[in-house]
């Protein structure tokens, strides 16, 4: 975020876009405040007319109660495995595969990576009810294995390190050929220390997809020990209504691991994003 | 189901930049290759063109997911255009998509245009807009039920406060679609700003330096330059938040879940009751289907249209 601008002028001491982003900026974090005191008010203080905005102290009922009556430190934990597990699995798959793609040449190849391309046309809608069905034969429907199978791999990281691996010299791949080192030593001692970027890449956008997550657990996921933290919050959103305080409990939980990392990562995050707008 | 995939294709990649191989270590390399791309091309393969075949005979069928079912042909396909709940859903899909996108699209190169200022509190401005995008659709649905609540929400609060009369948002029928809009907005909108954001920096300074010197102004400069260079970016987020809109399930889920009076049932809102509180599978797999279809027909169109005025962006 740091690339220079070249026109800028500054006749007026106080800056017009001041006018405009300000407010802006306003309405994108208030909400998220907000969501935050409220989770600590009690129910008297969130029915106030007019309504309050910062609770009088930090009340942890919603978060005791919010313990106490629902299986939310179960849920996260499922959301942080199937998180992991999701991570982990598109690092290592992705990036063999992207190297495949980029750099090895075998018979199908061609076939193989227009395959893998022409899945994204295809949407999460279509795929549930037989991947429902298919799972279902399997066995593993209302375990968490349904919630991470389809996360091992994407055709979307595929692509990125393809692409990565495209972009990297050659040389340095032949000169440890040369030395006698395997194509997997030299994948591993050798290219996957220089994708360090697009492995990081690749890492937040199977993080944040995979974490919030919401129509495919739902469909797989019935028993709400298995639940992950947005189906859980979702259905305990049906049955507590005008639990405002738990709610932004929960909401809070579900959202600031996530909140957190992008404000340590914000670069990365933002880098994310772009490529993930670029790729197209 | 995938491995009829792996092992039909028998053609060699064309490209061969550097043929230092022997024939003898072909099928060696083949082997290897296969062994780098093959499991995530089977997963990735195997957990989507599968049940996208599977979908469509299932399409064609009447099923509960328990009985056998029963293939009753195209007739499924028919009676999407005489089902009154689809055709609503239609058409609040369509409402959204049509506010969503040209919305999303404004806002995204305003609020890049400015982000893209060096002034003070940049780096702040910037983390505001672009941090709920992070936050997942279920909580900023939770969020946003909590925020447009008619009685203590702080959207009827700041209208009480401006001297404009309280809204029934979520709860009106009439209202509740745009409200969802709104919140759609809010948690796609920095997406767009990041592409956008980083489309501006990517604009070569000389030809605005160019532009300048030939006596432009900033009006002129951002209709002429700007603008035509952001295109290809502007394809890309049409037909990514085309898709985001018709999409759209997570928010509603945890907002309206359909109402009030269905009027913000969505096409795959719809395609998931059919599914999973109805079990009409078959049914469910029809409208899927031509959700499907329609999602490609608007992309490839875009991508035509765009290719035939020569931006070059696909």
């Amino acid at each position: 975020m740091s690339n220079p601008v070249s026109l800028r002028r500054r006749r007026l001491p106080f800056n017009p876009w001041h006018l405009l982003l300000m407010p802006l900026a306003l309405i994108f974090v208030l909400p998220l405040v907000q969501m935050v005191l409220t989770s600590f008010m009690t129910t008297q203080e969130i029915n106030q007319f007019p309504p309050k905005f910062i609770p009088a102290s930090l009340h942890l009922d919603g978060y005791r109660a919010l313990l106490s009556e629902s299986h939310i430190v179960r849920w996260f934990a499922n959301t942080v495995l199937v998180s992991a597990i999701a991570v982990v699995s598109h690092l290592i798959l992705c990036s063999l595969a992207g190297y495949g793609f980029a750099r090895l040449k075998f018979a199908g190849r061609g076939l193989a990576f227009l395959a893998v391309v022409a899945t994204v046309m295809i949407p999460m809608q279509l795929l549930m009810i037989p991947t429902y069905l298919m799972f279902a034969r399997a066995g593993i429907v209302d375990t968490l294995a349904a919630a991470f199978v389809p996360w091992l791999a994407s055709a979307f990281g595929i692509f990125l390190m393809r692409q990565f691996f495209l972009s990297l010299p050659v040389e340095l791949e032949e000169a440890a050929r040369l030395d006698g080192c395997s194509t997997l030593r030299t994948f591993i001692s050798v290219v996957l220390p220089l994708a360090r970027p697009a492995l990081a890449t690749l890492a937040v956008f199977t993080l944040l997809s995979s974490w919030n997550d919401l129509l495919w657990p739902l469909v797989a996921i019935s028993d709400d020990n298995r639940f992950t933290l947005q189906v859980g919050l979702a259905s305990f959103q049906g049955t507590r209504r005008t639990e405002w305080s738990q709610l932004m409990a929960g909401n809070v939980i579900a959202t600031m691991p996530l909140i957190i990392a992008f404000l340590v990562a914000q670069k990365r995050f933002i880098a994310t994003m772009t490529f993930s707008g670029l790729k197209g | 189901m995938a491995l009829t995939f792996a092992a039909t294709p028998r053609t060699r990649s064309p490209e061969t930049p550097r043929p230092r191989s022997s024939r003898g270590r072909a099928a060696r390399r083949s082997l290897t290759g296969w062994g780098f791309a093959g499991p995530a091309t089977l997963l990735v393969v195997g957990l989507s063109i599968f049940p996208a075949v599977w979908a469509f005979f299932i399409s064609r069928t009447k099923w509960n997911g328990i009985a056998p079912a029963t293939d009753v042909g195209w007739r499924n396909y028919q009676r999407i255009a005489t089902d009154p709940d689809a055709i609503a859903a239609a058409q609040h899909t369509l409402v959204l998509t049509v506010l969503f996108v040209p919305a999303s699209i404004l806002l995204g190169i305003l609020i890049a245009v400015a982000l893209n200022q060096k002034i003070r509190l940049i780096g702040f401005y910037r983390t505001c807009i672009f941090v709920p995008y992070v936050a997942s659709a279920a909580a900023t649905g939770i969020l946003a039920s909590f925020v447009f609540n008619p009685q203590f929400g702080a959207a009827n609060e700041a209208l009480r406060r401006l001297g404009l009369p309280a809204q029934q948002f979520l709860e009106s029928p009439g209202q509740a679609l745009i409200v969802i809009c709104l919140i759609a907005l809010w948690g796609e909108v920095g997406f767009c700003a990041v592409i956008y954001l980083a489309a501006l920096q990517d604009i070569p300074k000389e030809l605005v330096e160019a532009a300048t010197v030939d006596g432009a102004g900033k009006w002129r400069v951002f209709r002429h330059i700007t603008l035509p260079e952001l295109r290809p970016v502007t394809v890309f987020t049409a037909i990514w938040q085309t898709i985001t809109a018709m999409q759209l399930f997570d928010l509603i889920y945890t907002t309206t879940r359909g109402g009030p009076m269905n009027s913000t049932q969505t096409v795959v809102y719809y395609i998931y009751e059919l599914a999973f509180q109805t079990q009409r599978l078959g049914y469910g797999a029809a409208v899927a289907y031509l959700l499907f279809a329609v999602t490609m027909l608007l992309t490839v169109v875009v991508i035509w249209y765009n290719r035939r005025s020569g931006s070059g962006a696909f």
